[in-house]
């Protein structure tokens, strides 16, 4: 599939109609979601015939966008019901199979070797401090492939530091900066539309039987 | 949910060791086909739990669906299998992809919690005091 297909039906996806601001629900625009899972599976080939987690999955783009590239079966993981309704739409909408599950990120227990890929465009943590962290720590453990995340430039250093010497990562690299619009969601964004670089970054975990704990 | 999702599913209840593989209950389930993937299900061959896959497709009503031991690959991935109706490589594409679980429950082996199953969507949420600190 092309990136500008991909995109395209990404755009016509419903999102949240009353965002949760406590969970910091910003829907993944196409844009970025689009041009995340098409590197991964392009330049990666961490996508097409893969068992592929999506956390925090909202509406579900991510999950779909995997269902879309050929992921032999995607599961999204969501702490919210209503979310992952309309995420269940969505994937019926374009005649996809995605499973989902109802789960806090953090207290999520994955079994053996089975994931190999996850994504996720985790809370920034920006309304609970370390959300973002939590996410990814647990992309790390429960991927055995590579986890695709994005965050805040602005937290680039911090972010490689800790993904390499608290969350099991043998690498971490910033695949390319987008610009994430955000659109006037919520009420306490007074500018009409804020811009935020974030940046795509792939995560490698280390081999299972490596890691110390 | 499938039982590919159930074979890497676990409970995280605060004091429970594994959480895993959870005892499947199953009041409706539904079947969808999709194409089967040969090199995909090699892949994935070394790293299910049969057991837990067995158990769950028997409480899905398929209780001999799968041989009770995994089978060699050489039966499973011999030259035709795909394309032969009944094979072990066709049961097993079956079992794990295509059997739909809608609603029911699934229960942690060690501490009894049962989580609903709605909708096809597993309810994990945990309550404030089954929280691991």
């Amino acid at each position: 599939m092309k990136l500008k297909q991909l995109e395209g039906l990404l755009g016509g996806l419903t999102q949240f109609a009353d965002p949760k601001v406590e969970l910091e629900q910003y829907a993944t625009g196409p844009h970025i979601a689009s041009r995340m899972l098409y590197t991964a599976e392009n330049s990666f080939d961490d996508i097409s015939g893969k068992v592929v987690a999506d956390f925090g999955c909202g509406c579900g783009t991510l999950a779909i966008a995997s269902a879309l590239l050929d992921a032999e079966h995607v599961t999204g993981i969501d702490i919210d019901l209503q979310s992952l309704e309309l995420a269940q739409e969505n994937a019926t909408d374009l005649e996809l199979d995605i499973d989902l599950i109802q789960c806090d990120i953090k207290n999520l227990n994955l079994a053996g070797l089975l994931v190999d890929t996850v994504v996720m465009n985790p809370p920034f943590g920006t309304k609970r401090k370390g959300a973002d962290m939590d996410f990814l720590s647990m992309g790390l453990k429960v991927a055995s492939q590579a986890v695709y995340s994005l965050h805040k430039t602005s937290t680039r250093e911090y972010i490689k530091k800790a993904a390499i010497r608290n969350c099991n990562a043998i690498s971490a690299e910033v695949l390319c900066e987008l610009r994430y619009a955000l659109p006037q969601t919520y009420k306490f964004h007074n500018k009409k539309e804020v811009d935020v670089a974030v940046d795509l970054w792939r995560f490698v975990p280390r081999a299972r039987d490596e890691r110390a704990s | 949910m499938r039982l590919l999702t159930h074979n890497f599913l676990a409970s995280n209840v605060r004091g429970v060791s594994t959480g895993y593989p959870l005892a499947l209950e199953v009041a409706k389930s539904s079947i969808k086909e999709v194409e089967l993937n040969a090199d995909f299900l090699r892949g994935i061959l070394p790293k299910l739990d049969w057991r837990a896959l067995v158990a769950a497709a028997s409480a899905a009503g398929f209780p001999d669906l799968l041989a009770a031991e995994q089978p060699q690959e050489a039966e499973l991935f011999a030259d035709g299998a795909a394309d032969a109706e009944g094979s072990a490589i066709r049961r097993l594409h079956h079992a794990l992809l295509e059997i739909h679980v809608d609603e029911g429950a699934l229960v942690c082996p060690d501490s009894g919690r049962s989580f609903p199953i709605l909708k096809g969507v597993p309810n994990m949420l945990l309550h404030e005091d089954e929280v691991r600190h």
